[in-house]
């Protein structure tokens, strides 16, 4: 509304060829201000402020977090990082049961929620009438609005029991035998444990890997899809060998925003992981990840070396994340550079 | 050419193409499937004394009065604080910055901590403000929020703000306006419908989060509107009574799960539709 009022007053000024102005003399002459050249300087000024804020942020959290992790790198040095124990009683910790949690959950999340995104943003680009689009994109889109504690309860509730009575038996029967990964299907069907977190972190990362495809699936010139429909291919062929190759960048910065979110999801997996600090070859037993440790034993944790084991977990997290995240948008700059991605 | 040829072509895009509709059955199945459940066992839960009564003590009746309370008061301070800063800080990305190293760095950092876990926020306002002062508080829960909110509005801001067309700049210029009154109430005003939608967006964002809140606000089993003391807020308490062994209180934490997925769906609705602006004409 200002704006055509702006414009409007722009092309009235332009357009009567002064015959008012004239009568009226010309204005008298405004000294264009030094105040208004301060003004100026001053919201730049506070702006660039503020802009500069975000960047201390982040700095503040790595120097913050490195600083409280010392007590413990003092007392374990780097065999922290390899050593798998953590016992508050004896104060003895290690972090790669943790580290290793994260990695796998996330890793099963990216083996079902990489598909199921190039799926659904297949489905939205390509064969969706216009009308659906907006709706299901939207649907697709509050996957990732429900909060993350949401997706807790309703693991520990209710899917959780699911998986045991239903799909645990089920890949047992299918893959328990298999060279080499029948051993991760084996073990006690009771619902709660890594591979579980691991399927509901693959839901929760969907929304973001299929968003950020679906955007960089729509920068393809229609000319390359055109010419490939042209010599006749089919909708999979365009997919697969134009559509894909040219966005091949994007989809994998797309890919690592995914399991950027899937590293520091905290909730849903604290539900449904176990919180046992093991590694076991079995998909199906308990464990734990960084984010869930933190939410489970951080405020019970009164000796400070064990908080500060805690903390120091909390900066190889904030490290890897920062990693990967630095890397997707790297990668999706590259490909459609000055153009903002969805939050 | 052969027609096995084609007939396996045509088999394969066939195929693929049912199976990119499975997948989208498949999402929208735990969308619905999530949905459906809070429904159940949520309506049942409600009633009016969650509005009315304290968290109750394990074993007895109650409702989320104080935890409501704490959780409006919280998200609203975050929200204040970090609309505007969120905003001057897109508004240097997009009119002063551009292209210099400064606005540079600062997106490519604002991106990350858009992802950023936000565990991790919680962490870091506990180890230099909590651990500081030695208690745990309502504004430190704010503060959190309110870093995590930061960044959503920074994007969304400095992207509306690219939307505006250059000509209308130059014409509130040439009007001989400076420029700070050229970008809040010529360009600003343009995108306010986008810029609102970002301010809900990180709203909705903040008011389901849980993690930042657990070494910062706490929880609070009373009613308190003491800021400067743990403050009880609807994410803490369903996670503490949701893995509780008691079933007053699970009951407690699908109510409360209701209430919160259902304002957070609604801010989201609101912001798409009500607010939606993707140009300016």
């Amino acid at each position: 509304m200002s704006a055509s009022l702006a414009e409007g007053m722009l092309t009235s000024s332009l357009s009567v060829p002064g015959s008012k102005r004239v009568d009226r003399g010309p204005p008298p002459p405004v000294a264009i201000g030094t105040a208004a050249r301060w003004q100026d300087a001053l919201f730049e000024g506070t702006t660039r402020l503020f802009a500069i804020l975000v960047l201390v942020l982040l700095l503040g959290i790595l120097m913050a977090l490195s600083y409280a992790a010392i007590p413990a790198m003092q007392t374990f040095g780097l065999s922290f990082f390899v050593t798998n124990v953590w016992n508050p009683v004896t104060r003895q910790f290690g972090a790669l049961a943790p580290i290793y949690g994260t990695l796998v959950t996330s890793a099963i999340a990216l083996l079902i929620g990489v598909p199921v995104s190039f799926g659904i943003a297949l489905f939205l680009t390509e064969m969706c009438p216009v009308y659906l689009k907006r709706p299901l994109g939207t649907a697709v889109e509050l996957l990732a609005a429900i909060p993350s504690i949401i997706y807790g309860m309703w693991g520990l509730f209710v899917f959780a029991p699911f998986f045991a009575d239903y799909i645990q038996p089920l890949l047992t029967r299918i893959f328990g035998s298999v060279w080499v990964i029948g051993p991760l299907f084996q073990g006690a069907p009771n619902g709660i444990g890594v591979l579980s977190a691991g399927i509901i972190l693959s839901v929760m990362v969907i929304p973001f890997i299929s968003s950020v495809m679906r955007d960089v699936f729509e920068v393809v010139p229609p000319v390359l899809k055109e010419s490939a429909y042209g010599i006749g291919c089919t909708t999979w062929e365009v997919v697969w060998n134009v559509v894909l190759p040219y966005t091949k960048v994007g989809v994998i910065g797309g890919i690592m925003l995914g399991l950027g979110r899937a590293l520091g999801e905290t909730m849903a997996v604290t539900f449904v992981i176990g919180n046992a600090y093991r590694i076991s070859r079995s998909l199906f037993e308990p464990g734990n990840s960084i984010a869930s440790a933190l939410a489970n034993e951080f405020n019970e944790a009164a000796d400070p070396v064990h908080r500060a084991s805690l903390i120091a977990l909390g900066l190889v997290l904030f490290v890897l994340t920062l990693i990967v995240l630095a890397a997707s948008r790297l990668l999706i700059a590259r490909l459609a550079r000055g153009e903002g991605t969805k939050t | 050419m052969s027609a096995s040829l084609y007939r396996r072509r045509l088999f394969v895009n066939r195929f693929n193409l049912v199976m990119s509709l499975a997948t989208m059955a498949f999402g929208m199945a735990f969308l619905f499937w999530i949905l459906y459940v809070l429904f159940r066992d949520g309506i049942s839960a409600l009633s009016t004394t969650l509005f009315t009564e304290m968290t109750p003590p394990p074993g007895s009746a109650g409702g989320l009065a104080n935890a409501i309370f704490g959780s409006v008061v919280m998200v609203g301070t975050a929200t204040l604080v970090s609309t505007p800063i969120g905003i001057l800080a897109g508004i240097y990305l997009a009119e002063f910055g551009k292209s210099g190293w400064l606005a540079k760095v600062t997106r490519f950092i604002n991106d990350i901590l858009l992802s950023a876990p936000s565990i991790i926020v919680g962490l870091f306002v506990y180890t230099i403000y909590v651990m500081q002062v030695e208690h745990f508080s309502g504004w430190a829960g704010s503060m959190a929020l309110g870093l995590i909110a930061i960044p959503v509005v920074v994007r969304t801001t400095e992207n509306m703000l690219h939307l505006v067309p250059g000509s209308l700049r130059e014409a509130a210029v040439a009007l001989g306006a400076p420029m700070w009154k050229v970008i809040l109430m010529v360009t600003l005003r343009a995108v306010r419908g986008g810029v609102i939608t970002g301010v809900l967006l990180a709203v909705a964002r903040i008011s389901g989060e849980t993690a930042p809140l657990l070494f910062t606000a706490l929880n609070n089993q009373f009613w308190s509107s003491n800021m400067n003391a743990p403050l009880a807020n609807l994410p803490v308490v369903i996670f503490q009574f949701a893995m509780s062994p008691f079933e007053d209180w699970k009951t407690l934490a699908w109510a409360g799960a209701l209430l919160i997925t259902l304002a957070v769906l609604l801010l989201n609705i609101l912001a798409r539709t009500v607010f939606r602006q993707t140009s300016l004409r």
